[in-house]
C-alpha cells in the first residue's frame, strides 16, 4: 500500500534534484559559454544591444588576427614557462619529498617550513625579487621566470609527493637494497614507477599553477616572454573595441587546461585539496 | 671500497633535499631578508638614501589611511565571499551526494570555473557585466520589466557585489568538489542509524557529519582564506582597484606603491606587515581548527 506514494515521492525528489542541478549548471557554465561565443562573433554581433545570445555563424577572424599579429605566441611562452618549470620542480621536489618521507630529514619542522613557503603572498616577495632580477639581468628572460616558477611550485610538489611516497610500502625498497641496488637506483627504479600516478597528477597541478600566474609575469616580463595572462590584460584599455581579442586570447589560454583536467579528473580532488582528501 | 660505502645514507638524504632548499632560500628567503634591510632605509623614486632610517617607514604605516582601507576591503571581501562559497559548496555537495544518472557530467561542467585562470575569470565577468553589451543587465532588465543600465564595475555601490559574485562563481566549485569527496567518505551506517533514531537532518549534520568532514573542510577553508587575503587577479581584471581606490585590496595597494609610485622602502615595510599579519592569522587558524596538536 505505502510503496506507491513512497515511490512517487522518490521520483519527485529526483526530478527536483535534476531541476536544481540544471539551474546550477546554467549559472556556472553560462559565463564560460559567453566567453567562447564572443570569440566567434563578428564585431557587429559583439556590439549589439541587446546582446546576441548565439552567433549566426561561427567565424575565426578573431583568432586569425591573434596569429597574424603574433599575439598568439604568448600562449607558446606560457607553455614553455609552465612545462619547463614543472619538469624541474618535479625532479627537485620529488627528490626532496623522498628525503622527507623516508629519512625524516630535518624532522617535522623542515616539512612545516617548506609548506609555509606556499602561504607567502606573492605580492610581498615580488618587489624585492624584481630588484634582484634587475640587478642580475634576469627580467624578461625565460631563465628568470622558469627559476621563479620552479621555486614557487616546490612547496606544493614536495608536500604532495611526500604523501604519495608515504603510501608506497617500504618493503619493496628494502628488498631492492638487499638485492644490491644503490640508493639512487632504488629511487629511480622502485619509487618513481610506484609513484607514477601521483607524479603525473602533481605535475598537472604544478603546470596549472604556473599557467595561471599573472602577478609574477606582470612584473617580471616586458616583451620577450610575455605570458598569455598578461597579454589578455593588454587589451583592457579604455575602449571596448578589443573585446574580440580578449575573448579569443582567453579561449586560447583556457583550452589546454580544459584538456589536461579532463584527462586528470581522477586526481582532481587530491590535487586541489593539497592532499587533504586521499583518492 | 664498495660503491655503497662511498654513498653513505647519512649524506644521501641531504644531497636529495639540498637543491630544493637552495632554491627556496634564493627565491623565498632572500627577498624577505632584502626587504627587511630596505625597509629600514629611505629609498624612493627621487632619493636613494641607504643610511639607517630606523622605524621611519613602519611609523608611516600607522598614519596611512589608504593602507588600512585596503586591508578593510580585503577583509570585507573575505568575510562575505568565504562563507557563501562554503555554504553554497556544501549545499551543492549534498545535492550530488546520492547517485543520479549523468552525475559525472554535471560535476565536470560545474568544475569549469575553478580551472580557468583567475585573470580570465575576471575578464569574462568584465564582459558579462558590461552595461551596454553584457548579458547581466539584459537579464535583469527582463526580470525588472524595464531597461536597466547598471554600471557594475564603475558605480561605487555595485563594484563589491560584482567582485564578490565573480569570486564566488569561480571558487564555489572548488569548495563543492572537496566537500563532495569528504561527504562521500562519511560512514553511511552512522548517519542512517541517527536517522532511524529520529535525529533531524541538522542534528545529524552537527554531531556526525561535521566532525567527520571537519579535517578536510578546515584545509579547504584555510586554502581559500589565504587566497582571498591575497586576492589580486580578479580585481585587477574587473576594476584595477577603482573607482578611485574604492576596491583596492592589500595586494593591489602593495603593487601600486611598489610599481606605480616606486616607494621602495615603504613597499618593503608594507610587505613585512602583510607577512606578519598572515603568519599570525595562519598560526591562529591552524591551531584553532585543530590541524596541529
Amino acid at each position: 500500500m505505502s510503496a506507491l506514494p513512497f515511490h512517487r515521492r522518490h521520483g519527485t525528489r529526483l526530478a527536483l534534484r535534476y531541476l536544481i542541478a540544471l539551474v546550477l549548471v546554467v549559472i556556472f557554465v553560462f559565463p564560460v559559454y559567453w566567453l567562447f561565443i564572443i570569440s566567434f562573433k563578428t564585431p557587429d554581433e559583439i556590439f549589439a544591444s541587446p546582446p546576441v545570445w548565439y552567433p549566426q555563424s561561427i567565424q575565426f577572424a578573431n583568432y586569425r588576427v591573434l596569429f597574424k599579429d603574433g599575439d598568439a605566441a604568448t600562449v607558446g611562452n606560457s607553455l614553455i614557462l609552465a612545462s619547463v618549470s614543472t619538469f624541474f620542480a618535479m625532479i627537485l621536489g620529488t627528490m626532496a619529498a623522498y628525503s622527507l618521507a623516508r629519512f625524516k630529514t630535518g624532522g617535522e619542522n623542515l616539512a612545516v617550513w617548506i609548506i609555509s613557503q606556499r602561504m607567502m603572498p606573492p605580492v610581498a616577495i615580488v618587489f624585492p625579487l624584481f630588484l634582484l632580477y634587475v640587478w642580475l639581468g634576469w627580467v624578461d628572460t625565460y631563465f628568470g621566470l622558469i627559476l621563479l616558477y620552479t621555486a614557487f611550485s616546490l612547496p606544493y610538489v614536495i608536500w604532495m609527493m611526500r604523501g604519495y611516497i608515504e603510501d608506497i610500502p617500504l618493503e619493496l625498497e628494502e628488498s631492492a637494497l638487499v638485492d644490491g641496488c644503490t640508493r639512487w637506483e632504488v629511487l629511480w627504479k622502485v619509487v618513481l614507477p610506484m609513484a607514477r600516478s601521483g607524479l603525473f597528477a602533481t605535475a598537472v597541478f604544478t603546470f596549472i599553477f604556473a599557467w595561471n600566474d599573472f602577478l609574477f609575469a606582470l612584473v617580471l616580463t616586458r616583451t620577450e616572454v610575455t605570458t598569455y595572462t598578461v597579454q589578455v590584460t593588454h587589451y583592457f584599455g579604455g575602449q571596448s573595441n578589443f573585446w574580440a581579442k580578449i575573448a579569443a586570447m582567453s579561449v586560447l589560454g583556457t583550452i589546454p587546461v580544459f584538456f589536461t583536467v579532463a584527462v586528470m579528473q581522477r586526481y582532481l580532488v587530491r590535487g586541489i585539496s593539497m592532499g587533504a582528501v586521499k583518492g | 671500497m664498495t660503491a655503497k660505502a662511498l654513498h653513505p645514507d647519512r649524506n644521501f638524504k641531504y644531497w636529495l633535499i639540498a637543491p630544493a632548499i637552495f632554491l627556496l632560500l634564493l627565491i623565498g628567503l632572500f627577498p624577505l631578508f632584502y626587504s627587511l634591510v630596505v625597509s629600514f632605509m629611505r629609498i624612493d623614486m627621487m632619493d636613494t638614501d641607504t643610511s639607517f632610517a630606523g622605524l621611519y617607514n613602519y611609523k608611516n604605516l600607522f598614519t596611512d589611511d589608504r593602507l588600512w582601507w585596503s586591508l578593510a576591503h580585503t577583509l570585507l571581501i573575505t568575510v562575505i565571499a568565504l562563507p557563501i562559497e562554503l555554504v553554497l559548496g556544501l549545499a551543492m555537495a549534498y545535492l550530488f551526494l546520492e547517485r543520479m544518472p549523468g552525475r559525472q557530467v554535471f560535476i565536470a561542467l560545474l568544475v569549469l570555473p575553478t580551472i580557468i585562470s583567475p585573470i580570465v575569470a575576471g575578464a569574462t565577468w568584465r564582459l558579462m557585466f558590461d552595461n551596454k553589451y553584457g548579458p547581466i543587465n539584459q537579464i535583469i532588465s527582463w526580470v525588472w520589466g524595464e531597461r536597466v543600465n547598471a554600471l557594475w564595475t564603475i558605480n561605487p555601490s555595485l563594484v563589491y557585489p560584482a567582485i564578490i559574485f565573480c569570486e564566488v562563481w569561480q571558487w564555489t566549485p572548488f569548495m563543492f568538489l572537496i566537500l563532495l569527496a569528504a561527504l562521500s567518505n562519511v560512514d553511511k551506517s552512522q548517519t542512517e542509524a541517527a536517522e532511524i533514531d529520529g535525529a533531524s537532518f541538522f542534528r545529524t549534520f552537527r554531531y556526525i557529519v561535521l566532525p567527520a568532514i571537519w579535517p578536510v573542510m578546515a584545509i579547504a577553508i584555510l586554502i581559500r582564506g589565504l587566497d582571498l587575503f591575497r586576492i589580486f587577479d580578479i580585481i585587477w581584471a574587473l576594476t584595477q582597484g577603482g573607482p578611485g581606490t574604492r576596491t583596492e585590496t592589500i595586494s593591489i595597494y602593495t603593487y601600486v606603491q611598489g610599481f606605480k609610485q616606486f616607494e621602495t622602502s615603504y613597499t618593503a615595510a608594507i610587505a613585512f606587515l602583510v607577512i606578519l599579519l598572515l603568519t599570525v592569522i595562519c598560526t591562529w587558524a591552524i591551531r584553532r581548527m585543530g590541524l596541529v596538536k
